[in-house]
């Protein structure tokens, strides 16, 4: 049963499936275990970038295409519904009409640039990405009246998931049962399904043929696959994804800016996530996410305590500074490159056949 | 006679596919080899093999009784010229230009020398005619003048020449064959790869041909000229049959 | 024939009339020129028209001084460095650095004093960034040729971790700048004023297109160059170790981004970490335009791009972004390879 619910894609691996047990526990448990808004609100940016970056596997992974207007998709996702919610009051149907607005948008934006760009070589549509997605940062800064411009849009969602709404008069095992709580599991249960969803179309024969294109597209075309089709529909599905992840992102935040979700950085720890997690995995996307997430959220504590150790030596205690811990990132995202290429989770199933 | 150039067991793969399988060729020095065989018997990457385009998987390579590196400048520079199937003409350059690339001795135009310059203009009217044209306007056959031209604009001790009268007119391929008979008289070493045997006849002193990514036959023209079952055998026609 | 006149006829080549000339394709110049005459009538005024066109091919030409190193690498060896904008950041900050301990000479009303301490700097920006270039080269770029997929990722990676130090050395905060004294203000034609250091901005970028069209089109290692980018394979067969020439060139176009990278900063009065990042989008606009591999559909592009960013600047301020996106599909639907097309292997 298990197999078939991950679409016989398993773990392979005893370290990685305790670690993908832990993880999904853990997210689960968050509000019971970690007391604490911060460690709620680390568990909800885990989940949203793990669907963010599964998404961003099936198109660098599986399809092997780079593209940096993904986080543009991302952001239209949480401009749909903040959009919505603002214009249309906070209601269900307006974050429905704001989550279908923005699929329609996603759908017909990647279907343009899967169609315009594809039939070009790969740097020449990894540079037009580029331009684009910048173009789109400055449109969203631009159109304030709609967008907010560069202060964003603060909206309230619907009665049901807003913090003040209580289900239950006192604490359960340490959490609150309010608003917060049931966006919190509306957002885990969304996350299960969606990397269970892109599980199945990875693993089916449409991901398979995907896999194939990555390897060698001119066979792939010649035993009579047309490349350009394949590689259109997963830039697409590789949007709508993102999009509900963007969605996902602006109900839990009730805000959104073009810091939030459209900027280059958010691009840049995507790719470095699914480099270091493990590219064309899925798995790798969400031990990475985890692991950036917390990572960004702690680390610096952690690297303050030991910046403590390198105060006043010039160019050392930059070095470890906690402000620079994306160097650090950086060069393991190189090293990762070249060295493993299969990332974390490679790693690990790779240890498989040792242990 | 002294080998120059000489191939043992060499075998080469291009991705997963086994193309020479143990080629054995010895090319004599001072004289003119052709390379016979037909459409994807291996010759092609037997000469580009040789120049270090292709790696050769197994098999030793050598080349006035040293081995071969294996960088394709390092074996340009021993004085191997080689003159591709497509001619490797650079399109956007003078005729003047691609000349004086070849030229490595020369740093510029005035360096270059001029009596051999006119000698190539006597063989090769075009080149001259054409000097400061952009190449890529040559026809056909003019292109294929300049990139042997290109070859021979300083002295080499090694030629190789994949299949230059390809897609030429038959009064090109008489000036072609002149041309390289003059080559010839100066005793420069040539492996000439060449479907047109009326080429081959006139032009070659030893011959190999070639099957299968094998040398099958190995030996001097003359025998092989003479020899109708041979030629039937190894070529598939008489080569009397194409004088 | 004597030698004397064999040795002419190798110089001049027969008469002049027999010989198929090259066209030289002046159409993407002339789209320079007719952008151009399209604003004029849009802006209406003719003192605006002309400051803002020379304050559009000023940063045209810096622009084009950053991403013509870029697009030689890509043409000469297929690689794509998406961390150019890192040595466009280096060049800007050491360069504000050498300025900054030159108070009396950017602070003298002396022209030629101002001028002399921003070549100092733009050198030392040069050297240092030739310096990175061949270091990144050796390190990142070196092992992935060929690999188009992971050169994108490693020479992004390359550009975070240089961003990272620089922010190292020289902390995160964007930095300011003041013009030199004497390169400050404006001349004034008639009616309209172009600011000093938009002019010499522009001088200085075409002191270096006469150097690059000349080293390409009248030197033998131009000639190695220009053969390269068309059929790398037989440069090599004709004995020269292209790897070298490639390194070379790298170098060169990271110290040239070295060099546009001051120009910019003090341009922009200012330099930020980010600065890099945010440039590379429009160099890749640039090179795409101009079509990879093309020094001189670098520059026509670079024109362009800087024409039209300071036009709709002052037209459609809210638009500016989407136009050089909307010039780079206009361009790429007549000439999808680009404004010259590089003729390749």
């Amino acid at each position: 049963m298990l197999n078939r619910l991950l679409s016989h894609d398993l773990p392979r691996s005893r370290w990685l499936a305790l670690l993908l047990i832990a993880i999904v526990l853990g997210l689960a448990l968050t509000p019971f275990i970690f007391p604490g808004t911060k460690a709620l609100n680390v568990a909800a940016k885990m989940m949203v970038f793990i669907v963010l970056v599964a998404s961003f596997d099936l198109l660098l992974g599986y399809t092997g295409i780079v593209s940096f207007a993904h986080t543009m998709f991302f952001g239209i996702g949480a401009y749909g519904v903040a959009i919505a919610c603002t214009q249309m009051g906070p209601t269900w149907p307006a974050v429905g009409v704001g989550i279908a607005a923005a699929l329609a948008a996603s759908l017909a934006l990647s279907t343009l640039i899967g169609l315009f760009s594809l039939r070009v070589k790969a740097i020449f549509f990894a540079m037009i990405t580029l331009a684009v997605a910048s173009a789109f940062l400055s449109l969203a800064s631009q159109l304030s009246d709609l967008t907010g411009g560069e202060d964003g849009l603060n909206f309230k969602v619907p009665e049901a998931l807003r913090p003040s709404t209580m289900y239950l008069d006192a604490p359960f095992l340490g959490a609150a049962f309010d608003g917060r709580l049931l966006t919190f599991y509306l957002l885990f249960i969304a996350t299960l399904l969606l990397v269970l969803l892109m599980l199945r179309i990875v693993n089916s024969p449409f991901g398979r043929v995907l896999l194939a294109i990555r390897e060698n597209d001119f066979r792939a075309e010649a035993i009579g696959y047309r490349t350009v089709v394949y590689r259109t529909l997963s830039n697409v599905l590789s949007a709508l994804f993102a999009t509900l992840a963007g969605c996902l992102l602006a109900l839990w935040l009730r805000y959104n800016g073009p810091d939030t979700s459209l900027s280059f950085e958010i691009m840049l720890d995507v790719l470095l996530i699914v480099v270091i997690g493990g590219m064309g995995t899925i798995y790798g996307a969400v031990v990475g996410s985890v692991l950036f997430v917390l990572a960004q959220s702690y680390l610096q504590d952690v690297m303050k305590l030991s910046a403590g150790v390198f105060e006043g030596v010039p160019v050392l205690s930059q070095l470890t500074s906690p402000d620079r811990w994306m160097l650090w990132l950086g060069i393991l995202f190189v090293l990762a490159v070249y060295h493993f290429p299969a990332g974390v989770v490679g790693r690990l199933r790779a240890m498989k056949n040792r242990v | 006679m002294q080998a120059l150039l000489e191939l043992q067991g060499v075998h080469t793969h291009i991705g997963s596919y086994h193309i020479l399988h143990g080629v054995d060729l010895r090319v004599p020095v001072g004289e003119l080899t052709m390379l016979l065989g037909r459409n994807g018997a291996g010759k092609t990457t037997t000469l580009r093999t040789i120049m270090g385009l292709w790696k050769a998987s197994q098999g030793s390579l050598g080349f006035d009784g040293q081995t071969l590196p294996a960088a394709t400048p390092d074996i340009a520079q021993l004085g191997i010229a080689y003159v591709p199937e497509n001619m490797g003409i650079f399109s956007d350059l003078t005729v003047r230009d691609n000349m004086l690339l070849a030229a490595r001795s020369a740093k510029n135009l005035k360096q270059m020398d001029t009596q051999r310059l006119e000698w190539l203009f006597g063989l090769f009217p075009a080149i001259q005619k054409f000097w400061l044209a952009p190449a890529g306007k040559l026809s056909g056959g003019q292109k294929q003048m300049l990139a042997i031209a290109r070859a021979m604009v300083e002295p080499r001790r090694l030629l190789l020449i994949d299949e230059p009268s390809k897609g030429l007119a038959p009064a090109m391929v008489q000036n072609l064959i002149a041309a390289l008979r003059e080559l010839k008289a100066t005793q420069t070493t040539v492996l000439l790869v060449e479907q047109n045997f009326a080429m081959a006849r006139a032009l070659g002193d030893s011959v190999a041909v070639m099957d299968n990514g094998r040398v099958v036959h190995a030996g001097t023209m003359r025998e092989l000229a003479e020899d109708a079952p041979l030629q039937q055998k190894y070529l598939g026609l008489s080569l009397e049959a194409h004088a | 024939m004597s030698t004397v006149a064999a040795s002419t006829a190798v110089s001049t080549g027969p008469s002049a009339a027999s010989i198929p000339k090259s066209q030289f394709d002046f159409i993407p110049l002339l789209l320079v020129a007719v952008l151009a005459a399209l604003a004029w009538p849009l802006i209406g005024s003719s003192s605006t028209w002309l400051t803002l066109t020379v304050a559009g091919l000023a940063m045209g030409m810096i622009v084009f001084i950053i991403a013509s190193g870029l697009t030689l690498v890509f043409g000469l060896m297929d690689v794509l460095n998406f961390g150019h904008g890192v040595f466009i950041a280096l060049g800007a900050y050491v360069g504000l650095s050498v300025l900054a301990q030159m108070p009396l000479w950017t602070g003298s009303s002396e022209l030629w004093r101002n001028v002399a301490a921003l070549l100092l700097a733009m050198t030392a920006a040069c050297a240092v960034a030739a310096a990175v270039g061949w270091l990144f080269e050796r390190v990142l770029v070196r092992p992935v040729y060929g690999q188009h997929l992971k050169q994108i990722l490693i020479t992004m990676g390359g550009m975070i971790i240089g961003e990272e130090l620089i922010k190292v050395i020289w902390g995160p905060t964007p930095v300011s700048l003041e013009l030199p004294v004497a390169l400050r203000g404006v001349v004034t034609f008639g009616d309209a004023a172009v600011e000093r250091f938009r002019l010499f901005a522009m001088f200085i970028g075409a002191l270096v297109l006469a150097a690059m069209l000349f080293t390409l089109n009248r030197t033998k290692l131009g000639l190695l160059v220009r053969a390269g980018v068309q059929d790398r394979e037989m440069v090599e067969s004709l004995g020269y170790r292209i790897r070298r020439l490639f390194v070379g060139v790298f170098v060169a176009g990271s110290a040239l981004a070295g060099m546009g990278g001051t120009l910019w900063s003090v341009f922009q009065h200012g330099a930020s970490p980010q600065m890099g990042a945010q440039v590379n989008v429009l160099i890749f606009i640039v090179i795409i335009i101009g079509g990879l591999g093309s020094t001189l559909g670098c520059f026509v592009g670079a024109l362009l791009v800087g024409l039209m960013a300071n036009y709709t600047g002052f037209l459609f301020p809210k638009a500016a972004m989407f136009s050089n996106i909307a010039l780079m599909a206009a361009v790429l639907m007549w000439r999808p390879q680009g404004l010259y097309p590089v003729a390749n292997r």
